[in-house]
């Protein structure tokens, strides 16, 4: 009787939802061909804030660790490319998972520190340490400083001879490394660690009397993002070509706007930062022209969304026709005769 | 000598660091609310003052008479239509409501203001000091501000434990279902803490204007010395903020002193340091 029964993951929306995400995969990997420059740019972009704040959400919407200093790892994995193309002759995308294994290496010692805090306390001590690796940047001389330096000419053509070669090389880069972190957080979340992960999100306390390791697993999460969230700002970077501490390690751009991105989505759901982001370019795409008024509006789109509809777009939409884009669900399937 | 005037610099910096922090520290301590929009806040008061004194043609500090009001009665209006909204057990509501706070104030000040720095004239007040010695000398205006920054934590110190409002204050914050039985109306108590917070932030406000260059970006930086001291002296003690804003103020003046780009830094790994040490803070009253 027991192995009679199976667990089910998929279903036909999560059917449907693969389908489209197999196409959008082909479409957009064949950008290049059909899309202009500033096509290709503003995907990259959007692509990097999909990779971002999917990490977050994994960070703070799965295992609960809401941190507001994750711009300290992309402000990292920006220097450590740099750094290693500059200093150390490393071909540039080369360095990109470099910088990616040294935002876990760092995490370490960093998150040995930080787990020492709860909550409240957890996150300030994460926007501090975001401010001390701000700080030490500026203090590194041979990386320009205070006020930041560009990835000199020879570099940016060792990569590619024609200008055109290069843009199609980075959109590659980050296209590759979004669905990589993206395939990356299905798998684990349909993995027995994410069954713990779920659990942790829906409440900590029965987790932990489950059985489930919860320092350990918050702990493996928070390497695990960092490590991401790394190399999708080596590649940030390596796009604008230009890194200063500031923009490096900016609060607003790497963290407000990536939570901000995933509460209007939807938080602790995978589909929720996807749709996040493309209500917040929609939004930029569309004011663009109302200069840091668009940011206010932002802004108290989020604080509405926050008290009107905490679950987000896609929460709406999920509990309203039970929807999911990828196969995350958990079933009890009784056997057919064909199983049996 | 040289750090003799390092830690007496420290020491009135640090008080400036605890008037940013006073506020913080109440709300958190009354309603564990983290309030990410307090350092543009601050920010904000130091605007209000430009147009009072515009206006009004008020110096400086006499601008306060209607800094204060101004921002208390924003305050009182902030917590009752927004953040009263968003307490509860989990901790994301309230961080992202301040987070987008924040982000508006921010952009609102640039679109008013634009990003063009400012800074308070407050006359002979600005430049005076007194002498002790070869080495040291005092600026009236620090001084100023430390006395100011003890009396205020002072009189909130008495206002928790000598007034009826301060026995509300203590009584949500230890819980809040059973000062709700008692009959207490934490909505309107919430919201006559954060009143009183934004009351202390116009002070701080109008002090930094008068010390400092300012524009609408500068808050962030302004918050996390303000959450340092109030993490360092631990949850819920004011007397305990005091002491953060000094530890802070003087490991900021030792490293201005070794050399000028590690002032802040100094700062940031004194307060990591302590952390690692007591994660509660150095005199915590109340558990978080």
């Amino acid at each position: 009787m027991s192995a009679a029964f199976r667990v089910a993951h998929a279903t036909r929306s999560s059917q449907v939802g693969l389908a489209l995400a197999s196409l959008a995969v082909v479409v957009l990997a064949l950008a290049p061909y059909w899309g202009g420059r500033e096509h290709l740019r503003l995907l990259a972009e959007i692509y990097a804030y999909v990779a971002l704040a999917s990490l977050w959400n994994l960070l703070a919407g799965y295992a609960g660790l809401v941190s507001v200093g994750q711009q300290a790892y992309v402000g990292l994995g920006g220097y450590a490319l740099f750094a290693l193309a500059m200093l150390a002759g490393v071909h540039p995308l080369a360095a990109v998972p470099l910088a990616g294994a040294l935002g876990a290496v760092l995490a370490v010692p960093v998150g040995a520190l930080l787990f020492r805090l709860r909550g409240h306390y957890f996150a300030i001590g994460t926007w501090v340490m975001a401010e001390v690796f701000r700080l030490i940047a500026s203090q590194v001389s041979v990386l320009g400083g205070g006020s930041g330096i560009s990835l000199p000419a020879g570099i940016v053509t060792s990569m590619a001879a024609s200008r055109q070669m290069r843009e199609f090389l980075v959109y590659w880069a980050v296209f590759a490394l979004v669905v990589t972190v993206l395939v990356a957080i299905v798998l684990l979340l349909r993995s027995r660690y994410g069954l713990a992960l779920t659990a942790i999100r829906d409440n900590e306390i029965a987790a932990r009397s489950s059985g489930v390791d919860v320092g350990r697993i918050k702990f493996a999460v928070y390497v695990a993002t960092a490590s991401g969230t790394a190399m999708v700002g080596a590649l940030i970077f390596l796009q604008k070509i230009r890194i200063s501490p500031d923009t490096a390690f900016s609060v607003n751009d790497w963290t407000a706007f990536v939570i901000f991105i995933t509460v209007i989505g939807g938080i602790g759901r995978v589909e929720g930062p996807i749709i996040g982001t493309a209500v917040f370019f929609l939004l930029r795409q569309t004011l663009a022209d109302l200069g840091s008024l668009y940011l206010m509006m932002l802004g108290a789109v989020a604080i509405a969304v926050m008290l009107k509809a905490p679950k987000g777009i896609w929460g709406l939409i999920a509990d309203r026709f039970g929807w999911q884009l990828f196969p995350l669900e958990r079933r009890l399937v009784k056997p057919t005769t064909r199983d049996a | 000598m040289v750090y003799l005037n390092a830690l007496i610099q420290g020491v009135l910096l640090g008080g400036l660091y605890a008037l940013f922090a006073a506020g913080l520290s109440l709300i958190f301590g009354v309603m564990r609310l983290v309030n990410i929009a307090h350092g543009d806040l601050i920010v904000l008061a130091a605007y209000v003052a430009v147009l009072v004194m515009q206006a009004l043609g008020l110096p400086a500090l006499p601008s306060l008479i209607v800094v204060v009001p101004v921002m208390a009665a924003l305050g009182y209006l902030l917590q009752r239509l927004l953040f009263n909204r968003t307490l509860g057990a989990d901790l994301l509501p309230p961080l992202l409501v301040t987070f987008g706070l924040s982000v508006i104030i921010q952009n609102g000040l640039l679109e008013a203001f634009t990003a063009d720095s400012r800074r308070l004239q407050a006359g002979a007040l600005e430049v005076a000091s007194i002498r002790l010695g070869e080495a040291v000398s005092l600026g009236i205006l620090p001084l100023l501000q430390f006395a100011t920054s003890v009396a205020l934590i002072a009189a909130l110190q008495l206002l928790f434990y000598r007034t009826a409002w301060g026995r509300a204050f203590r009584a949500t914050s230890d819980d809040r279902a059973v000062a709700e039985l008692m009959g207490l109306d934490v909505r309107h108590i919430f919201g006559l803490a954060m009143a009183l917070s934004l009351a202390v932030v116009a002070v701080a406000g109008v002090f930094i204007a008068i010390r400092t260059n300012f524009d609408p970006a500068i808050g962030p930086a302004r918050l996390i010395f303000g959450f340092e001291a109030v993490i360092i002296g631990g949850l819920g003690s004011l007397w305990g903020t005091l002491a953060g804003g000094i530890i802070l103020g003087v490991a900021q003046a030792i490293g201005a002193e070794l050399d000028p780009g590690w002032q802040v830094l100094a700062g940031h790994i004194a307060f990591l340091a302590i952390l690692a040490v007591r994660p509660q803070g150095l005199f915590p009253k109340v558990l978080s």
